[in-house]
């Protein structure tokens, strides 16, 4: 197990590199000049000074190391910095944003807050509502509730984010004005609130609302299908008729035995759509105008913000090649059935 | 053994007659083709069913519509706007209806109807075709990782470099980037058009391939391919031949569900700005549209809205049936 961890580990290395490489030559190509926004009467001598002030002027591939150098050397030491309150990275130059001219990775960490609240909560949310479902319709397959779950579930799949949105702003914002019945909630997620007593809770936990039910209507649709896959699986295994034949209640079965070998395959999913977490919803973001990552890399994509995008990009890839080897070992784990070496 | 007469005869002399319920004259039924078993199989899944119905549906109305309700989507007629559909007159008179506007009219006076079926034609032609080339593509892949060892490392670890990729934050990348020289190539609708349509397959086809490989890798060991190799078929031929035909249901299934994710991806892209010029109507971009406004006029979110929904949900529920019906395990139970 060790050593598959280990190799695993060093393969991800050159895979990364590879995904960034590939990342910063597809932005080599964008078309985009991050000097469009300058006044005209900036004369084109001074522009392309400005340019390469900005790094623009050395081959990609200068450029390509520089940025290796700035993510992997100089970040981390402001981290050290930051935590210790010593100077390392006193001086050195690091990943900055064209649009704000601030380093990349504080308006990272100044976002990535928003991000968590909302789709963290939807995340947790949706595993406490899509495990039972699951498992109780695995339980009785066929039944009315199995039934209504699969609809349900199909319907998730189906309705993309873009449309239960709006759908729900215009149920709970515009419809429930006019009704004494609904509850009134703010379309617009404000981020400038501070949760100091109970009645701005009560309000973030308003606000909050609408984007995680329409985060967590998709997630739960995919995990309880994942979980009453698995839990069928089990159901038909031998051991759960000994179990049942030995005398254990129909209980302890399930929600011993069955439950714990069906959770296998399920964590394994839950933890490879955590890097969808950080990754952010863009697009439950930009309806709900949170503006968490989603939202912050969809901006610096439409200004062209080049360093910002490939900052991004490139932790959303780290992200998903991390969750995945851990969701891959924590299968190895979990499961003693199964050996890599 | 029992084949001929005689050997008929002589069972029936020699062994003693079998007790009523067993004797059977025959087969009660007819022989049936696999395709017919398929096809009955497939009717009992309701959903399956009503899916079918209804994406025949709606791909007839977006093919034909346009030549039956012939105005034009595009014409401003800034008169004639903020039209509200004609059904709004049965709760509201004083709501502004017109029989000449069914489904009333935009911002700009645009006709929703006509829209709707102009949307519906792009959206759909989107994702048929992202689909049948990231089926195209994810085939390929498996087939060959499959079938030649020598290229299975090389091609399975290119999937899972794929499958590593942040596939949205990509797409909105290679739009952004690639936008100005296809639209300079091959004018603005067909530049995105050929642009949405590869990066959506060339994102989505690590899938099928895998699947693909799994189903080859089984098939390839058995004894009919064996014999088709020892009489001497060249391996082109013992993937058309042998190989494709077998692992044509797994690809089946993963087509219908491309061809949501298609749809569903062309929609977001739309949504988020990204996707056809302004000027052009899809139904993502009409549902974007109509958010700013959507407490005065709610209809212009829910007829796209409701119209992608409807159609990916009647997608998925096809590819539901259509794995059933074409699994041997499941099939004549």
């Amino acid at each position: 197990m060790l050593t598959y961890a280990t190799r695993r580990t060093i393969l991800a290395i050159p895979t990364l590199l590879f995904i960034s490489f590939v990342i910063f030559m597809l932005l080599q190509l964008a078309p985009g000049d991050p000097m469009a926004q300058v006044p005209l009467t900036v004369p084109p001598d001074v522009k392309q000074k400005m340019r390469e002030a900005l790094g623009l002027g050395a081959p990609p591939l200068v450029q390509y190391w520089k940025w290796l150098v700035q993510v992997f050397w100089i970040e981390p030491q402001v981290l050290i910095d930051w935590i210790f309150g010593t100077s390392l990275a006193e001086g050195k130059l690091r990943v900055i944003s064209w649009q704000t001219r601030s380093p990349v990775m504080d308006i990272i960490l100044q976002r990535i807050p928003q991000t968590l609240w909302v789709v963290g909560v939807a995340y947790v949310v949706a595993i406490l509502i899509a495990l039972p479902i699951g498992v109780y319709s695995a339980y009785r397959q066929y039944s009315v509730f199995d039934q209504a779950g699969t609809f349900v579930t199909m319907i998730g799949f189906s309705i993309p984010p873009f449309f239960t949105g709006p759908l729900l702003i215009v149920i709970f914002s515009v419809i429930s004005l006019e009704t004494w019945w609904l509850p009134v909630l703010p379309s617009i997620y404000d981020t400038t609130h501070v949760v100091n007593d109970w009645q701005s809770f009560g309000f973030q936990v308003k606000q909050m609302t609408m984007p995680v039910m329409v985060l967590a209507f998709q997630i739960t649709a995919q995990l309880s299908r994942y979980m009453r896959a698995s839990m069928l699986d089990n159901l038909g295994q031998d051991y759960v008729r000994t179990a049942r034949a030995k005398g254990l209640s129909e209980a302890v079965v399930v929600n011993v035995h069955v439950l714990r070998n069906s959770m296998i395959p399920v964590i394994t999913v839950i933890a490879l759509g955590i890097p969808a977490i950080f990754g952010g919803a863009i697009i439950t973001e930009t309806v709900f105008k949170v503006n968490g990552i989603g939202q912050l890399l969809l901006t610096a994509l439409f200004a062209n913000d080049l360093p910002m995008v490939m900052t991004l990009t490139f932790i959303f890839a780290v992200l998903i090649v991390v969750f995945n080897l851990i969701a891959d070992i924590l299968y190895g784990l979990l499961d003693p059935r199964i050996r890599y070496d | 053994m029992t084949d001929s007469p005689q050997d008929d005869l002589i069972l029936a002399a020699s062994s003693p007659q079998a007790i009523g319920a067993l004797t059977d004259d025959g087969p009660v039924a007819p022989p049936t083709s696999r395709g017919r078993d398929i096809w009955s199989q497939f009717r009992k899944h309701k959903g399956a069913m009503l899916g079918l119905g209804f994406l025949s549906f709606i791909t007839l109305a977006v093919l034909v519509g346009p030549y039956i309700y012939t105005v034009d989507p595009q014409k401003l007629d800034i008169r004639a706007k903020d039209f509200r559909p004609i059904y709004t007159a049965l709760w509201d008179s004083s709501a502004k209806v017109g029989w000449n506007k069914p489904l009333g009219s935009d911002q700009l006076g645009r006709d929703n109807l006509a829209q709707m079926l102009a949307g519906g034609r792009a959206s759909m032609a989107v994702g048929w075709a992202a689909m049948l080339l990231s089926v195209l593509i994810g085939t390929a892949v498996g087939v060959l990782a499959g079938f030649f060892k020598q290229l299975d490392g090389v091609l399975m670890r290119l999937t899972d470099l794929f499958l590593a990729l942040p596939i949205l934050p990509l797409l909105l990348l290679a739009v952004t980037l690639f936008r100005q020289p296809l639209r300079a190539g091959f004018g603005p609708e067909g530049g995105m058009f050929i642009l949405i349509v590869s990066i959506v397959a060339i994102t989505s086809w690590m899938p099928t391939a895998r699947i693909v490989r799994g189903d080859v890798l089984a098939i390839k060991e058995r004894e009919f391919v064996l014999a088709a190799r020892s009489i001497g078929s060249t391996p082109g031929k013992l993937i058309r031949r042998h190989i494709l035909p077998n692992v044509l249901s797994p690809i089946l299934v993963s087509a219908a569900l491309g061809l949501a994710t298609a749809i569903i991806t062309e929609s977001a892209l739309s949504f988020l700005g990204v996707g056809f010029p302004s000027d052009f109507p899809t139904w993502g971009k009409m549902l974007a549209d109509a958010v700013q406004r959507m407490e005065r006029f709610p209809e212009r979110v829910m007829l796209p809205g409701i119209a992608i929904s409807l159609t990916v949900l009647s997608v998925n529920y096809l590819g539901d049936g259509l794995r059933d019906a074409l699994d041997p395990r499941i099939r004549g139970r």
